[in-house]
């Protein structure tokens, strides 16, 4: 089982995209479906790094619903910032101390902070231990820098266990 | 098709329309490239994200089942945009695009280019 489903999680999204794009639940597009999803991971195996896996898909859902309510705050709020005068608005460089280290959760923060407007992730540093981040309009540098590690760096932790 | 949902439609179209402006007009007017590269990269998840809903709604309304591509477009719009905006950044930092000058901590530019941690502020604030 292990050998033939290294992914279950990619092969469940897979199969899952699929059916979505072609808007259709028939048996022959699942069928054609779960046979991608079995061989694509299967062909792809060589090239994946060995990821943290998901340990919490509860907290994970959790944090999905939450950033999607995160983006709309915020993009009011940057609608805003936009619609009124330039002058007020003061942008920031902030670089914002990692406790996570591998390569996905680091790639989910910083996808995190990127979509939600008013924050842009820019760079990592080599040792994995900063992100540059770039803020439309940095008030309280402390502030922001503890709203992104509570807000999303410790959720992903959980949901990663690392 | 309802009156109900046609008034949704509509609402969500007018939603997502506004958003995709406020982009641009951000686009337009806002001082420097980083400050820049947060409008259109911001207005696309929700301006584009209202559209989107507004479509599934027309769509499962209008035609046989529920119209689902729309959340395949919404996903590769999620993994991507945020992305685009990152590598965006990161060219310019290395292309050492002028920030305009009330831009705070500057200073972190230098090791954000070099991938190296951050040296201490000269002057803490």
């Amino acid at each position: 089982m292990k050998r033939l489903l290294p992914f279950p999680y990619l092969s469940l999204l897979l199969l899952i995209v699929w059916l979505l794009m072609n808007n259709s639940a028939s048996p022959g597009h699942i069928l054609l479906g779960l046979i991608f999803a079995l061989l694509i991971p299967l062909g792809t195996s060589s090239m994946r790094k060995n990821q943290p896996t998901l340990k919490k898909p509860l907290s994970a859902a959790k944090y999905l619903l939450m950033l999607m309510g995160d983006i709309i705050v915020s993009n009011v709020e940057v609608a805003i910032q936009v619609l009124g005068p330039v002058r007020k608005i003061s942008p920031g460089f902030i670089a914002v101390p990692l406790d996570i280290t591998q390569d996905l959760p680091i790639t989910l923060l910083a996808s995190s902070i990127s979509l939600t407007p008013g924050t842009v992730s820019i760079e990592v540093s080599e040792d994995k231990q900063w992100l540059y981040v770039h803020v439309l309009n940095l008030v309280d540098e402390t502030k922001t820098i503890a709203n992104i590690k509570q807000r999303y760096e410790s959720p992903l932790k959980e949901i990663f266990g690392c | 098709m309802s009156l109900f949902v046609e008034w949704l439609v509509i609402l969500l179209l007018l939603l997502g329309a506004f958003f995709l402006m406020v982009g641009s007009i951000g686009l337009a007017k806002l001082p420097d490239f980083y400050t820049r590269l947060h409008a259109p990269t911001k207005a696309s998840t929700l301006g584009i994200g209202a559209v989107l809903i507004a479509s599934t709604l027309f769509f499962s309304v209008t035609q046989d089942g529920i119209s689902v591509k729309e959340l395949v477009i919404t996903l590769f719009l999620f993994i991507t945009a945020p992305i685009t905006a990152h590598m965006m950044g990161k060219a310019a930092m290395h292309k050492e695009k002028k920030a305009i000058d009330r831009t705070r901590n500057l200073h972190l530019q230098e090791p954000a280019r070099n991938r190296q941690p951050p040296k201490a502020p000269e002057t803490t604030e």
